[in-house]
């Protein structure tokens, strides 16, 4: 789907770290590999710290700390915006909205329009879709998106094709009107079919979570994870992207008319490092303009990925420079977005860590 | 080839590449072995296999290999 947005623009970009950090080597012997393979594997796929929550905590705790630190630090004003978005697949509660609650914990105004939007690894793009397209309503000059997630608690520590991946963060842009020729280019698709690749098959109404659901199975592939954990089958995910994605981004330039060698930064959702490789080899890009530690410093933390490639590479670069930055994200659903933008001169892009 | 079963066993020295034709159905690789003896691959040859080659049917023995580095221009 081919969109177009005008006038509009980032001014801000905070992303949101839990403090507590885990390593692949102090968790290999919990998988049920011979350990020189899974140390192979750590080297190609970048398996080496993350950052999980502590027990308990959840997308709205990572919500509220980043939102009040940008009101400590006068970068954001508590009444200051209209809408706030959140992009997560792991609300506090099936009901009611997560954005409601963050809304009531940090005493913002009734006149606020807050919206869930239940996505993954691809919600960078499509929650910054939607933040432009409210920005098209009179009555809303700023728009809050908050992108987050802790699905670290949803995965089975004896699960090496997911758990070593897996990292629990948060991230809010400031999303607001901007020069009125900007031309912001946005395609995505989706495709339900296959949307069993990425899934966490129980504690919804389809198969609610029982003590069944809580056993630990080998589906055959020497990991043990239950049907409340999320499930990856990394082979069609893996297929999908580098099928998919490099025939996204390679479309959105044409209709752009920009050349893949213009774009300053290929700023991808970092699902592992050996994927993000492959995209760059694919798109000749060269690597320095995709960036693809986020994995290894962080874990694959679904939707933030995106902005937080942006605050732990490229701080001091896009709050005094302006770049041409084409986006990506893809995952769950099939979902796969990008976008092409002018992106810069932000009033803050760092990252924050939370107890 | 004799680079690749080196690469091979140093993945999974206890498998004998030679005696099977069906690397994956015999259990010797899985799909992140694969991912593993790729990155191997491209180091050793100094090329990049394709993401959209990297599925199983390229990756099930000695012979399948063979084939897919020669469409990624390495002499054999």
């Amino acid at each position: 789907m081919n969109l177009n947005f005008r006038g509009k623009r980032l001014s801000g970009i905070l992303a949101v770290v839990p403090a507590n950090e885990r390593t692949f080597l102090e968790e290999m012997k919990n998988y049920n590999f011979p350990e020189a393979r899974s140390l192979k594997l750590k080297e190609v796929m970048g398996y080496n710290k993350r950052r999980m929550v502590t027990h308990g905590v959840c997308v709205s705790d990572l919500a509220v700390a980043g939102m009040e630190r940008l009101f400590q630090k006068n970068q954001l004003g508590r009444n200051e915006f209209d809408a706030m978005i959140l992009v997560t697949q792991s609300p506090d509660h099936f009901m009611p909205p997560t954005s409601n609650i963050i809304q009531g914990r940090l005493n913002l105004k009734q006149d606020l329009l807050c919206l869930d939007i239940n996505q993954g690894c691809a919600g960078y793009v499509i929650g910054l879709i939607q933040a432009f397209m409210l920005l098209d309503q009179d009555s809303i000059q700023k728009v809050v998106l908050i992108n987050a997630d802790v699905l670290s608690r949803k995965t089975s520590p004896q699960d090496r094709n997911s758990y070593p991946l897996i990292g629990d963060a948060a991230s809010i842009t400031i999303v607001e009107r901007g020069e009125k020729e900007a031309v912001i280019y946005a395609d995505l698709k989706m495709d339900g079919t296959r949307h069993a690749a990425l899934i966490i098959p129980a504690g919804g109404f389809r198969l609610p979570s029982t003590p069944d659901t809580c056993i630990l199975e080998d589906a055959g592939d020497n990991n043990l994870r239950a049907k409340d954990h999320l499930r990856m089958d990394g082979s069609t995910v893996f297929n999908f992207v580098q099928a998919e994605v490099p025939k996204l981004i390679e479309g959105l330039l044409a209709r752009a008319g920009i050349p893949i060698s213009d774009v300053d930064y290929y700023l991808s959702h970092q699902a592992n490092r050996f994927m993000i490789q492959k995209l760059a080899d694919k798109l000749k890009v060269p690597q320095c303009k995709m960036p693809n530690n986020i994995v290894e410093h962080f874990g694959n933390s679904s939707s933030v990925t995106i902005p937080l490639a942006i605050t732990y590479n490229l701080s001091n670069h896009f709050k005094n420079n302006n770049s041409q930055v084409c986006l990506a994200g893809f995952g769950a659903g099939l979902t796969w977005s990008a976008m092409l933008m002018q992106l810069g001169n932000l009033d803050f892009c760092e990252i924050a860590e939370c107890a | 080839m004799k680079a690749t079963i080196e690469i091979l066993t140093d993945i999974r020295p206890e498998c004998d590449f030679n005696a099977s034709k069906n690397f994956m159905g015999d259990g010797l690789l899985d799909s992140f072995d694969m991912i593993t003896l790729v990155a191997a691959l491209d180091k050793v040859h100094g090329i990049s296999i394709s993401g959209v080659d990297i599925v199983p049917e390229n990756f099930q023995n000695l012979q399948t290999i063979s084939n897919l580095l020669r469409q990624n221009g390495v002499v054999l």
